[in-house]
């Protein structure tokens, strides 16, 4: 009889079918793989699974009897537990307190008894490899210790399933090791685990079934021993997709000229931030597009970011036209003519609540005005220019942005970064959660632009559109760069080889 | 799926053992600052006044400070309860002022009226808060701001618009604040007992846990199966009883129901529970540290009025002093901990 | 910018949601002058206008400063230790004339500011804790600083600003109008209006597009505390004395209510001038109107914490969409 058992379920939210028709098994003892890239549905599934969405449509049925979970408290006591990326506890409060409660053990007169409290929570970390002092505030703990207290914390609660969200993103190859202990352990024990990861190695070294998910849809389910990395990586990425695609889905051309003998618009050298860039380099040519591949959590975005001034940096330089920036910050790298934009557009991109004229005009607003008193007309101007010109549907100048569409907003935000000048624009994820015609105007805007003259960085999920978009790729894994594609090299094929292929060894 | 791109990065931590042993030391400093700092500047300061105020140094004087510090060491301890949510209550003044109104409007009844009609109306305007604040999520700020201005209103109601002040006609009553046990006044172990029993609370209970959890991180807290809405009613209501029943304890010491405002009680105990250790963003701090702060703030009120001509208000400048250096030091010790 | 329609075809009640946190006060106050015309004798005379509108004054000067910084999703709970120490320094340097007394009151705002400004921006502090410390110690260090005695002040020209006229309005009112007129300039006009809504709107977004945030930050801090005590200074001349342990008691909590019902949402990148404006007359003419009806300042209060809490739960409906 399987553990749990998702059968044909959907899931809809404005505009977007989170959800269709997805069904997903687990069997007891079972290490089960789900994988997917961005927007592929995973979230969602986990959320329902957890109870924090209902499903639309479909059935849950958990250990032989169909369920529904009206809040995340009633999957849990009913034994779904679930490791976030982030942990999910107290940091101010000590480890003890964090891993019982809620169900503290008591004295004679109902008082939590702390003696027994801290010993039992010192026997029962023990055996997740944690010997940090239980009275220690869990904060202080390396997260990877952290980690264990969340995991130790669901088991000890009667958990059957256990689903873990990319529980190793932030752990050390040791930490990875004795989480890969502790999950073999459960697995003995017929605790059925849903493991989320991207990194190929951990995939293939402790899962023995594989869910992919893609556009919300299953793609493939079935042993991962019997997936090849590539085919995984392909069935991930969407390849079989690329012929209906070729037909006119893309509209990027080819390659771009660039001036000759020009030097590079952006250097990028020794980027390096804690455990989540290593020592990133690259180079961007005026009329370039240059793509950064990899997988979700390969330090894309933070490279991104790290360039436009907006990620701390340990070391390496930014350099636009040969100029270093010093200490950047996203004002300096502003002005240097680096513009950014942002992957999650809401949260860090559009003012939703102001209009689009105000949007388009945030960042010039000191080039539009005179003693500090803006000109309208000069505003009008650029505003008009860039409506025009992106094509941005909105009822007027005046529209909150917030009321338009997602494609409408992503061009709000383009034009608020070319209105700037830029010399180099960086893009993270430009097309995600817009719908196709716009795609279309946003990949031959990129083109357009790049035919300008401008240094282009493209992010994109969507490996078609990295690899027909861009000029070169440079691959990264786990924060450092693991590859550079070339001329014809730059494939889909070549981009998953590179991907997939097993590093020799963790990078430290 | 969940970006990683969160602007901050995730606190990694230098995990090599040097690391460790550095954070470690490092959060074992900040800790022990965080803990014992009010406690230390209260010894000092005592130390100081001991050898610079003859008069200081009586028994006398060491129990007008106590007897001082019981209402608002009361107000303090809701206080605690409060702020390690991660909110806040500005209503304690006016509830404070209410308290004593009541208290001796209703000792014509007597004692049991003199202290249940303050308990039940200062509890109920509490019980609003914490409601409002649970349900409708609005910022604590503003929903105690207004009760504070309500509980100020329904007080100068009760007293024709502060023109009438009630006078204690409960001898068993005024003895609440008026007596003394062992020599030490009835107030002061009134506080005493509440304090311990709120140590024991916090610490030994599950609501105490809640409370803690509650102001780490309301949505983990939220996982992790913490009654969010029940616990933060709780600190609401608490903190209104223990402001009424300052209010009482202070009317039975005066004999009346003054009107009068006591405007700023609530900023003392606010500063007090910071300078106490206990972290305005809340999930961590300690009674014991408000007790300090409370101890502190009295012992230097009285220092003050010892220097005959000093302005009393210098009070008020040294608490919005500590409190400002205080809430600096905690974020950049937080953050020194962090970079580490 | 701050009267865009919003185009909403859904079903009426969405559009009461809409409507209500900003056009309500509007329709209560027409509501309530209706009242008075009717019910309250002598409402319609000059005599009585001009003090409504003199005391309404330091409250729209305060709720100026106080929209600003709600607009950058702040708060600041130190305007009326502002105000105090405003009124404390005017007696001490009044002897070296009025612009001196004048500007020494500013100076104390500016500072003020710059305190609460440095520790929102740069010990990146939230508002209502950064603000905390001089709300509690300001009005303390105010009083000792006056000495803890009410003054007298006689010197003609502070006594213009308080209740001299202008072409037939108190200097006083015509000050709070310019202001009103120059806020709402500085927010619709000028750049520093325009990255203050963007700021309060989304600060990331802020930030990656370059803007100065820190220094916007600041800025308005600076601002709201220096208005403050512009409205401390004009409540001194107008009362004839300066005692810094009255002045601006309570009102950051009317200037918080004033905005709020005007329909400047708590959670930023939205501020309303001439609703903040409303909405301080609205709660003067509460205020007024329970007074001329020999309801005692108790009901006013009650009925006050009543309206802010009801404005701010209309406006919580808004913003959790």
């Amino acid at each position: 009889m399987a553990l749990l058992e998702v059968v044909d379920v959907s899931k809809t939210f404005p505009g977007v079918k989170a959800l269709d028709g997805v069904s997903f098994t687990l069997q007891p003892g079972e290490v089960h793989a789900l994988v997917g890239e961005n927007g592929a549905g995973k979230s969602t599934l986990i959320k329902v699974l957890t109870g924090v969405y209902q499903p639309d449509r479909g059935e849950i049925h958990y250990q032989g009897q169909p369920r529904s979970f009206a809040a995340p408290m009633d999957a849990q006591r009913a034994g779904i537990s679930t490791i976030y990326q982030e942990v999910n506890l107290i940091p101010l409060m000590s480890v003890a307190q964090n891993l019982f409660l809620g169900r503290e053990p008591r004295n004679a007169v109902g008082m939590i008894d702390r003696g027994r409290m801290e010993r039992e929570a010192r026997e029962i970390l023990a055996e997740y490899g944690v010997t940090a002092d239980v009275r220690r505030r869990l904060g202080t703990l390396p997260l990877g210790a952290q980690q264990m207290v969340a995991l130790a914390r669901a088991v000890m609660i009667d958990a059957r399933v256990v689903i873990m969200d990319e529980p190793t993103s932030s752990l050390e190859p040791r930490e990875v090791q004795t989480l890969f202990s502790v999950i073999r352990r459960l697995h003995g024990q017929g605790i059925g685990i849903v493991y989320v990861s991207h990194r190929m190695d951990e995939l293939y070294e402790i899962c023995e079934s594989v869910t992919i998910l893609r556009d919300g849809r299953l793609v493939h389910t079935g042993r991962l021993a019997d997936l090849e990395r590539i085919e995984l990586v392909s069935l991930m990425l969407g390849r079989e997709m690329s012929e209906v695609r070729r037909q006119g889905f893309t509209e990027f051309g080819g390659d771009h000229e660039t001036p000759e003998g020009a030097g590079p618009v952006l250097r990028v050298d020794g980027l390096t931030s804690r455990t989540k860039l290593h020592d990133v380099t690259f180079d961007v040519r005026p009329g370039e597009v240059v793509g950064l591949g990899g997988l979700l959590g390969a330090g894309r975005s933070e490279t991104i970011k790290a360039i436009g001034g907006a990620y701390p940096l340990d070391g390496g330089t930014v350099e636009v036209d040969g100029v270093s920036l010093k200490r950047p910050t996203t004002e300096r790298a502003v002005k240097a003519g680096i513009a950014v934009q942002p992957e999650d557009r809401k949260a860090e991109g559009i003012v939703a609540g102001l209009s689009v004229r105000d949007n388009i005009a945030l960042a010039v607003l000191s080039k539009t005005s005179r003693f500090g008193i803006v000109s309208d007309a000069r505003i009008d101007e650029i505003v008009q220019r860039y409506m025009s010109r992106l094509r941005i549907k909105a009822s007027g100048p005046d529209q909150r942005v917030g009321d338009l569409s997602g494609g409408n907003q992503q061009k709000v935000l383009l034009a608020r970064l070319l209105a700037t000048g830029p010399k180099v624009l960086l893009l993270d994820e430009p097309t995600r959660g817009i719908d196709v015609g716009a795609k279309a105007e946003v990949q031959s805007l990129i083109e357009e632009l790049a035919a300008e003259g401008l240094g282009v960085v493209l992010v994109s999920s969507d490996a078609e559109e990295l690899v027909e978009g861009s000029d070169r790729v440079v691959v990264l894994r786990d924060g450092a760069v693991v590859g550079h594609l070339t001329g014809d090299r730059v494939t889909t094929e070549d981009l998953m080889a590179s991907i997939a292929a097993a590093a020799p060894e963790s990078p430290a | 799926m969940k970006t990683l791109n969160a602007g901050v990065p995730a606190t990694a931590g230098s995990t090599g053992p040097n690391g460790v042993e550095r954070t470690d030391r490092t959060d074992r400093i900040v800790g022990l600052v965080q803990r014992q700092g009010a406690l230390a500047v209260l010894v000092t300061v005592t130390l100081v006044a001991l050898a610079v105020f003859p008069d200081f140094r009586s028994l006398d004087n060491a129990g007008t400070i106590l007897v001082a510090a019981a209402p608002p060491m009361l107000i303090a301890l809701g206080m605690t309860f409060v702020i390690l949510t991660g909110g806040i209550d500005l209503s304690v003044g006016s509830l404070y002022v209410l308290g004593g109104v009541l208290a001796a409007w209703a000792s014509q009844y007597g004692f049991v009226y003199a202290l249940l009609v303050p308990l039940a109306v200062c509890g109920g305007i509490g019980l609003f808060n914490g409601l409002l604040i649970a349900y409708t999520r609005m910022a604590p700020f503003i929903v105690t701001l207004a009760a504070l201005l309500g509980a100020r209103g329904v007080m100068r109601a009760i007293s024709d618009e502060g023109s009438t002040t009630y006078v204690v006609e409960s001898d068993a009553f005024g003895t609440l604040g008026t007596g003394s046990l062992l020599g030490i006044g009835n107030q002061v172990w009134l506080a005493a007992l509440l304090v311990l029993i709120g140590m024991v609370v916090l610490a030994r209970t599950g609501f105490g846990q809640s409370v803690f959890a509650l102001g780490g991180s309301e949505d983990a807290a939220g996982l992790m199966g913490v009654a969010v809405r029940r616990t933060k009613i709780g600190v609401y209501v608490l903190s209104g009883l223990l402001a009424g029943l300052a209010g009482a304890v202070n009317a039975a010491k005066l004999g009346s129901g003054v009107t009068v405002l006591g405007a700023g009680m609530e900023l003392d105990a606010i500063a007090a529970v910071v300078i106490g250790g206990t972290l305005l963003t809340g999930g961590a701090g300690s009674i014991g540290g408000t007790v300090a702060g409370v101890l502190l703030l009295g012992v230097i009120q009285n220092m003050i009025n010892q220097v005959g001509d000093l302005n009393s208000n210098w009070q008020q400048v040294i608490s919005g002093t500590f409190l400002a250096v205080v809430v600096v030091a905690q974020t950049v010790l937080n953050r020194l901990r962090r970079v580490h | 910018m701050t009267t865009t329609t919003i185009k909403t075809r859904p079903t009426d009640l969405s559009r009461v949601r809409t409507w209500l946190p900003e056009y309500g006060v509007y329709l209560a106050i027409a509501l309530l002058i209706a009242y008075n015309i009717v019910f309250t004798p002598y409402f319609l005379t000059v005599s009585n206008l001009r003090i409504q509108l003199i005391q309404v004054a330091p409250i729209v000067i305060v709720a100026l400063g106080m929209a600003l910084v709600i607009g950058t999703e702040g708060i600041d709970l130190s305007v009326g230790s502002v105000m105090a120490l405003a009124a404390a320094l005017i007696p001490l340097y009044l002897g070296y004339g009025v612009v001196a007394a004048i500007l020494a009151s500013l100076v104390a705002g500016l500072a003020v500011g710059l305190i609460n400004g440095l520790l929102v921006a740069r010990v990146g502090l939230q508002p209502i804790v950064a603000t905390l410390a001089l709300f509690v110690g300001g009005r303390g260090l105010a009083v000792v600083v006056s000495d803890g005695k009410l003054k007298d002040i006689r010197n003609p020209g502070m006594l213009y600003l308080g209740s001299g006229d202008l072409f037939g309005l108190p200097v006083l009112v015509w000050i709070a109008a310019a202001l009103v007129l120059v806020v709402a300039f500085v927010v619709r006009r000028t750049v520093f209006g325009r990255r203050l809504l963007a700021v309060g709107g989304n600060r990331p977004a802020a930030e990656l597009a370059g803007l100065p945030v820190k220094r916007v930050l600041i800025t308005v801090y600076v601002t709201c505390a220096v208005l403050a005590s512009i409205a401390g200074l004009l409540s001194v001349a107008r009362i004839q004395s300066s005692d810094a342990s009255a002045v601006g008691l309570l009102i950051e909590l009317s200037a918080i209510t004033a905005v709020v019902v005007g329909g400047t949402p708590l959670t930023g990148g939205k501020v309303k001038v001439v609703g903040t404006v409303a909405g301080a007359i609205l709660m003067q003419l509460v205020i007024a109107t329970m007074i001329k009806h020999d309801l005692g300042p108790s009901t006013a209060e009650m009925a006050q914490a009543v309206i802010i809490l009801v404005a701010v739960y209309v406006a919580r409906e808004r913003t959790t969409r």
